[in-house]
This record gives structure tokens, sequence and C-alpha cells, in this order.
């Protein structure tokens, strides 16, 4: 999933990954693969991930992993990070998600009265990235459906989801809703049917495998 | 002519803030927290504070220990989700928060710190955030009035600063603390570095000193500035 996740990237993009799956998309990146790694916090040009042994106390990413520099990266405050994802410099964002929607409402920062995070820097990239692409589990913890017709949670943002990968399959969101693209290696599509709490468009033909 | 030496001792500066304080805190996670000024408010047990920061910190770090301290009313934030006590005193009805989109919260500091009164933005219209936010319609589209926000008070951390208040910052530490340090009517500067003027070269400096009341020279960074090991 991770791995299928990362073709998603395209050579030349701007590129924002939030906290938690998205995070481990850079993994599998080839190192001369050219793309521009942003992070709200304050830089682009992320290096590798490093271990508390080599760290810069002072360098790390949105979800506080120490990160390094590569020749090209760049330091700048938070006005100017968020200056450059609501401009519209930013290419493409994975995100994290509580609930999905078949219109691409995304929820993904407040379950009220138990766990309120906050959504950090989460409504700006969902709201304005040029593509936003969900990662997430296909079902909560206890097997509830995170793909709903309509979100019950307070939403990040309306109608921004374009495409999600889950550990079952990989979903755009189209005007008719939930339309499956291709399907995890060994998962039969009963079972991601079922898993999903919407209905889910099927491909002419047979279903691509990843 | 010579630039005036604002330097001075942690607890004097700390001393100047009352009870009931809005106080902006610069930082995002560890880097750019001013995690020593933040104990001398613990220890001079001031209460009643509004907290204004990107993020509460973690369990024994920074916020968290106003919070333990039952310092904080109310906190005005982005993201609380590394600190379970943030959380459960929200939950509790402990504190307060009022949670606001990154960047707006960047650039309502920003604007309060430019003399501005509102800025005008598309983000977060269709969610809970915009709920009582009065709309405009600029060009036939519509936005959110968000209100420039300011402080009583700005602890900042910087890498570098000289007598004067010119301040430098470092790698990921930077984030608010530019536009923190622009938008308080006290501020107080805490630097890893003090220099003599001249030392800190025009070009290197982010925040210039006419904003800057106070420059704090740290000693030893305790543990909490160190690599967080997990």
């Amino acid at each position: 999933m991770i791995a299928r996740a990362a073709r998603e990237i395209a050579p030349g993009m701007v590129v924002n990954l939030g906290i938690g799956l998205p995070t481990k998309v850079v993994d599998y990146l080839a190192p001369d693969f050219p793309v521009c790694l942003h992070t709200e916090n304050g830089l682009t040009g992320i290096g590798p991930t490093l271990g508390s042994d080599k760290a810069d106390r002072n360098l790390i990413d949105a979800g506080g992993a120490y990160v390094s520099t590569i020749p090209g990266s760049a330091f700048f405050d938070s006005a100017t990070s968020f200056a450059l994802v609501r401009s519209g410099r930013l290419d493409l964002t994975m995100l994290g998600a509580f609930e999905v929607a078949q219109n691409g409402d995304l929820a993904n920062w407040k379950i009220p009265g138990k766990f309120s995070p906050g959504a950090g820097g989460g409504i700006e990239l969902a709201q304005k990235a040029h593509r936003v692409v969900v990662l997430s589990t296909h079902t909560d913890r206890k097997g509830n459906p995170k793909l709903l017709t309509s979100c019950n949670l307070p939403l990040t943002a309306k109608s921004c989801v374009d495409r999600i990968f889950t550990d079952m399959a990989v979903m755009d969101i189209t005007s008719e809703g939930f339309a499956l693209c291709e399907i995890a290696s060994g998962v039969p599509l009963k079972d991601v049917i079922s898993a999903t709490g919407a209905p889910l468009a099927l491909p002419a033909g047979e279903i691509p495998v990843f | 002519m010579i630039l005036p030496d604002k330097t001075t001792a942690m607890e004097t500066a700390i001393n100047k803030i009352s009870d009931g304080a809005s106080v902006m805190l610069g930082g995002f996670g560890v880097p750019g927290t001013p995690f020593a000024m933040i104990r001398e408010l613990v220890r001079q047990g001031l209460k009643d504070l509004t907290i204004i920061k990107n993020d509460a910190n973690e369990t024994g770090m920074g916020v968290d220990h106003l919070l333990a301290n039952g310092q904080v009313a109310k906190l005005i934030t982005t993201h609380i989700g590394l600190n379970p006590r943030a959380i459960a005193m929200l939950n509790a009805g402990e504190i307060e928060v009022e949670f606001c989109a990154q960047g707006i919260l960047a650039e309502r500091i920003r604007a309060g710190g430019a003399g501005l009164k509102a800025i005008v933005t598309d983000i977060a219209m269709d969610t809970e955030l915009a709920h009582g936010k009065p709309c405009v319609e600029i060009d036939g589209v519509r936005g959110l009035l968000e209100t420039a926000l300011r402080a009583d008070v700005a602890l900042v951390h910087a890498e570098r600063a000289d007598v004067f208040g010119n301040l430098g910052y470092v790698a990921t530490a930077r984030n608010f603390n530019p536009m923190m340090s622009m938008a308080a009517d006290m501020v107080i500067a805490e630097a890893e570095t003090v220099l003599a003027l001249g030392e800190l070269p025009p070009d290197h400096v982010h925040t210039p000193g006419p904003f800057v009341d106070f420059v704090v020279e740290l000693g030893d960074l305790g543990e909490e500035y160190a690599v967080v090991r997990r």
C-alpha cells in the first residue's frame, strides 16, 4: 500500500506527506528521484530521517521525526510555509483519515469528547493542495468502515479527496462516489465491498491488483 | 550613536508578567520552544494564563508543566495530539481550547504584529471552526473574517541575539517565533548566544531589535532542548 502510494508522486512535484502512514512513503522513493518534499514546520527539501544519535535537535518534520537537509533545502517561518500551501504551490499532499465520504469530504481532526488532537496544518493542506490523497486503513480498529456515504465526525475540509489508498484497495472519488481502481493482492472483492460503508463502483473488466 | 542594551535576568523579565495575561510561546514541538522561560513561568506560579502556541508539547515538557500546574485557563492552538494531558483537560472542561488552522494562526499573529485588524480567508469555511465568525464577500467570493491576534506577552526562543534584541533563528526552530516576536505588547527573547553589538551581521537578522523588549541569555541548555529519545 505504501509502495503503491509512492507511485503517485511524479517527478518535479512539490509534495507534503502528512503525519502517520504518509510519512513512510518517502522510504519508497529512489534517492535520485527529483521531488521537493515540504514540511509545514518550515522546510523544503527534506532529507533522510536520522536516528537520535545523529539527529540535529533543531531539525524535525511536522510529525516530530528528526530529518536532515539535502543540497537545495530551505528553512522558513510558519507564515511563509502556509503561504506556499494556500497560494497553490503544493502539487500533492498525502493525509491520514478518520473518515472519508463518497463526495470527498475528509474528517481527520476531532472525535468529539474523546480524542481531539486538532487539525494542525491539515485543513490548509486538504483545501489547497492540487491533489489530495488519503492513506488509511480501510476500517477502524473495531472493523467499522471509514469510507462512508457521509462523514459523521467534524470535517477537516469538504470535497477535497481525490484518491484513497487502503490496505485493501485503491479508490478514486468521482462524481458518482467511490470507484474501485485496484485491489490489494489476495483480498477478495466481496471483502472490500463489505468493508466499505458506501456504494463502490467497479471497473469494467478485470480489476488490477497491487 | 549606540543601540541600547536590553539584556535582563530571566527572573526580572518574567516577573513583569501578570496573572491572567495572554502569552504567546514560540516553537513547533521542541525546536524553538522557550523551555527555560516556561520553567520560570511555572516557578513564579502565574495563574489564569491564555497560552497561544502551535502545540502543547509532550508529556513532561514545556506547556505540559503549565497544564500540570493548573496555570492555563485557555489554549489557542492548532494541534495537541502529542499531549494526552491537554486532551484529557479539554475533555474534562478544565481548560478552554480554541483550535485554529495552523497557517491561519500564523497569519492572525502576523496581522497582529503588522498593525492590522483582521484577515479574510476561505480556509476552514466549511468546518465547525467557521462557527460564529463573520463572512465577507470579496470579488463575489465568500471568505471568513479572522481577527488579528496580539498578546500581552510573547516569549520567543532565538539561537542568537545581540544585546539590542536583533534575533536569528536556526533550522526548523524558526516556525512561529518571528511572527510572535512582532505581535505582543511585551516581547522577551531567550537566546542561546547573546552577542555584542556588531557581532550579528545585519543580513543575518530575522527579527529586528525594535520589536524586542528584553533579551535573556541562556546558560547551559537543559534536557528539554535536547534530542528527544523515543
